[in-house]
């Protein structure tokens, strides 16, 4: 832990921790190269020849804490410096907020970051915040997201969380000259809202979360603008086919599972959707098993098996889970250096698509990582991923943290 | 039977026979043993709540050392069946700063964890079978630092013999639970203050695989004994781990609630 200077203090002194009890102040974070190797030659005569995309980000963090932890300001912004893409030559602040501990309540004001689920292959129910799609087409990078909310945590019934969104964050997408921009470029600036309010209207999230013995139980409810936007294709003044987003206003029932007994974990997610012409529900269920101490080493190797449904129907937003399976596997060597692999596929019946992830630590702050995406037996013509059969990549990352 | 564990048995056997003590084996060796156990735990109850900085330093067999920083809190359980509820946070190596591990421990029933991967924000409820999985690669595995509950455990009493400047019950204990990677562990525990000093893991073919040893010992509330200093050496790779405590601080005022899956998200 670092003292930070005078200014910091000053700042916590004003927001009321003139007491001067537990004060902290910590920095920590890291700075990392990532260069982007695409192994296949480009699509498109408009998207960069060179095949390694150098890339770095900078995410450094702030914590302030007084009153015992119970008045907490977290600060993190988020660089990152790409080379070939001018959207993802991006800044974010994923989260500066103010957490409020007071008895059973815990407060939360300013931009945060929500995790709501149990599946690995697709995060369904997970709705507050929007996906940063420039960081990975993984969906897992997320925008920090205006919010307040109250969270009551009973002894008895679990606990409830209620959040006020004011303020929509759009989602990021690759820019028309770079890669993994799909078949038709997007024109992100001319998004479209239902709302009037635009990106101004207030959404609204109830969540209500328990354990029950064996169960890990989610219920959540979302009303506002859709953190998908379906893609409506027009003509732009040369006439050529671009995509402008178009946010709908959505309501959605989630609710979340998890049975954990011995060395399995049995996960369901599944959500109702209105608001993008039909109803429709969508839900993601499997496993996770693992044995521990394969062969008698030290080494644990889980196995996941995910079947993934969607119902939706043209008039929405589109998605690649429509009927499809995911299997993966997950190594973690538990050595010293806390070495980790995860690799899946998913598979359906317009094509295959794969990653790896594996990842080590080099002493006490540097790590290495490497992702590879791959996609395979992908049609042209498929509407989603048709655009990104040639984009498969392998992507380094040198972190060091701090 | 290793020839290791033989000679265990034979010296067990040459010791009650000189002492006059009932044979092991026999009920009350089974009896005593846990009757030990019961009160090593007598004397532990009612501490309340605790909260310890620990540094983890892992040694691979080719000497290469890594270090882990952590804090960590237990939550005293009165209630019958289930145990302590402890609370795991880590601070080093920095890349996983923020992450915590949650655990509430039962004696007839598997344990709950819950992981909290701060970078996503996400609670992960994990499995509990992983009881001989390393805990962070370390050579403690996760059922040496959470499963020391006394009916999670069959005893019998093997000897009274010296342990440094102390005489300890050795006591062989053999895990109830599933998922164990132990056959059985032999405990030296002292009969003055009855704190465990010494325990060694034998694995599923009988071999002796790790010792463990306690030590620089400190009383806080002038009850409770805390080991600072506790070393875990496999015997079967070369590898160890120290953990070291700094100052215990107990009664801290932590409540059930600061041990609730939902509380892991407030802490980063």
């Amino acid at each position: 832990m670092k003292a930070v200077g005078r200014p910091i203090l000053a700042l916590m002194f004003i927001l009321g921790a003139g007491s001067g009890d537990a004060q902290s102040a910590e920095w920590s974070g890291f700075a990392s190269l990532e260069p982007r190797w695409f192994i296949d030659r480009p699509l498109l005569p408009e998207q960069p020849e060179r095949g390694v995309s150098p890339s770095a980000v900078l995410a450094p963090e702030l914590r302030l804490s007084w009153n015992d932890g119970d008045d907490r300001i977290t600060l993190v912004p988020y660089l990152r410096f790409d080379a070939d893409d001018d959207r993802r030559n991006h800044g974010d602040v994923r989260e500066a907020v103010w957490l409020h501990v007071g008895g059973p309540w815990v407060w939360r004001a300013g931009l945060g970051k929500v995790f709501w689920g149990v599946a690995e292959s697709r995060h369904l129910v997970d709705i507050v915040n929007q996906t940063d799609l420039v960081e990975d087409i993984d969906e897992e990078d997320k925008l920090g997201q205006p919010m307040l909310s109250a969270e009551r945590w009973t002894d008895r019934v679990g606990t409830f969380t209620a959040y006020l969104l004011p303020g929509f964050r759009e989602r990021t997408f690759p820019a028309p000259d770079s890669r993994m921009r799909g078949r038709f470029p997007i024109d992100a600036d001319a998004a479209t809202y239902a709302s009037n309010d635009k990106d101004r209207h207030i959404d609204a999230a109830l969540r209500w979360s328990h354990v029950i013995g064996a169960w890990d139980l989610g219920v959540s409810g979302f009303h506002g603008t859709s953190r998908e936007p379906r893609l409506l294709p027009v003509e732009d003044a040369a006439g050529s086919v671009v995509l402008v987003p178009r946010y709908d206003l959505i309501d959605q029932l989630g609710v979340d599972m998890q049975y954990t007994r011995g060395a399995w974990l049995w996960k369901l997610e599944s959500i109702l959707r209105a608001g993008h012409g039909e109803r429709f529900g969508a839900l993601v269920t499997g496993f996770e098993y693992t044995r521990f101490g394969v062969g008698g080493s030290s080494a644990d190797l889980g196995l996941l098996l995910e079947y993934l449904y969607d119902g939706r129907s043209v008039s929405a937003p589109p998605t690649a889970y429509d009927d499809d399976l995911f299997v993966g596997i997950r190594v973690s060597l538990n050595d010293i250096d806390d070495t980790t692999l995860l690799a899946g596929a998913v598979l359906d019946s317009s094509g295959t698509v794969a990653f790896v992830e594996a990842q080590r630590r080099f002493g006490s702050r540097w790590k290495l990582e490497i992702e590879g995406r791959f996609f395979a037996g992908i049609e042209e013509s498929d509407r989603l991923l048709g655009g990104l059969r040639k984009d498969g990549f392998i992507n380094l990352r040198l972190a060091r943290y701090f | 039977m290793s020839r290791f564990a033989l000679s265990v048995c034979v010296v067990a056997l040459l010791g009650a026979v000189a002492s006059g003590a009932p044979e092991t084996n026999s009920p009350s060796a089974a009896a005593k043993g846990r009757a030990i156990a019961v009160e090593a735990d007598a004397r532990d109850r009612g501490f309340g709540d605790s909260v310890v900085e620990l540094t983890m330093t892992l040694r691979s067999a080719d000497g290469r050392e890594r270090v882990r920083r952590l804090t960590w809190q237990t939550l005293e359980v009165g209630e019958a069946g289930a145990g302590d509820k402890s609370l795991t946070i880590f601070h080093e190596p920095r890349d996983i700063a923020g992450t915590a591990f949650l655990s509430h421990t039962y004696v007839a029933r598997d344990d709950d964890q819950w992981l909290y991967l701060p970078a996503l924000k996400r609670v992960k409820r994990i499995a509990s079978a992983n009881k001989s999985s390393a805990f962070v690669g370390s050579e403690f595995a996760y059922e040496d630092l959470l499963s020391d509950e006394v009916d999670k455990f069959d005893y019998e009493w093997l000897r009274d013999e010296a342990c440094g400047d102390l005489t300890c019950f050795v006591l062989e204990r053999h895990p109830r639970y599933s998922d164990s990677g132990y056959s059985r562990e032999l405990v030296w525990i002292d009969q003055q203050a009855y704190r465990a000093m010494r325990i060694e893991y034998y694995d599923h073919k009988g071999q002796h695989e790790k010792t463990l040893t306690f030590a620089d010992y400190r009383q806080h509330l002038a009850q409770y004994w805390r080991a600072h200093s506790l070393r875990m050496e496999n015997l079967q790779t070369g590898k160890s781990t120290v953990l070291s405590m700094a100052d215990y601080r107990f009664r801290t005022g932590l409540g059930e609630r600061d041990f609730d899956p939902s509380a892991l998200r407030r802490d980063r």
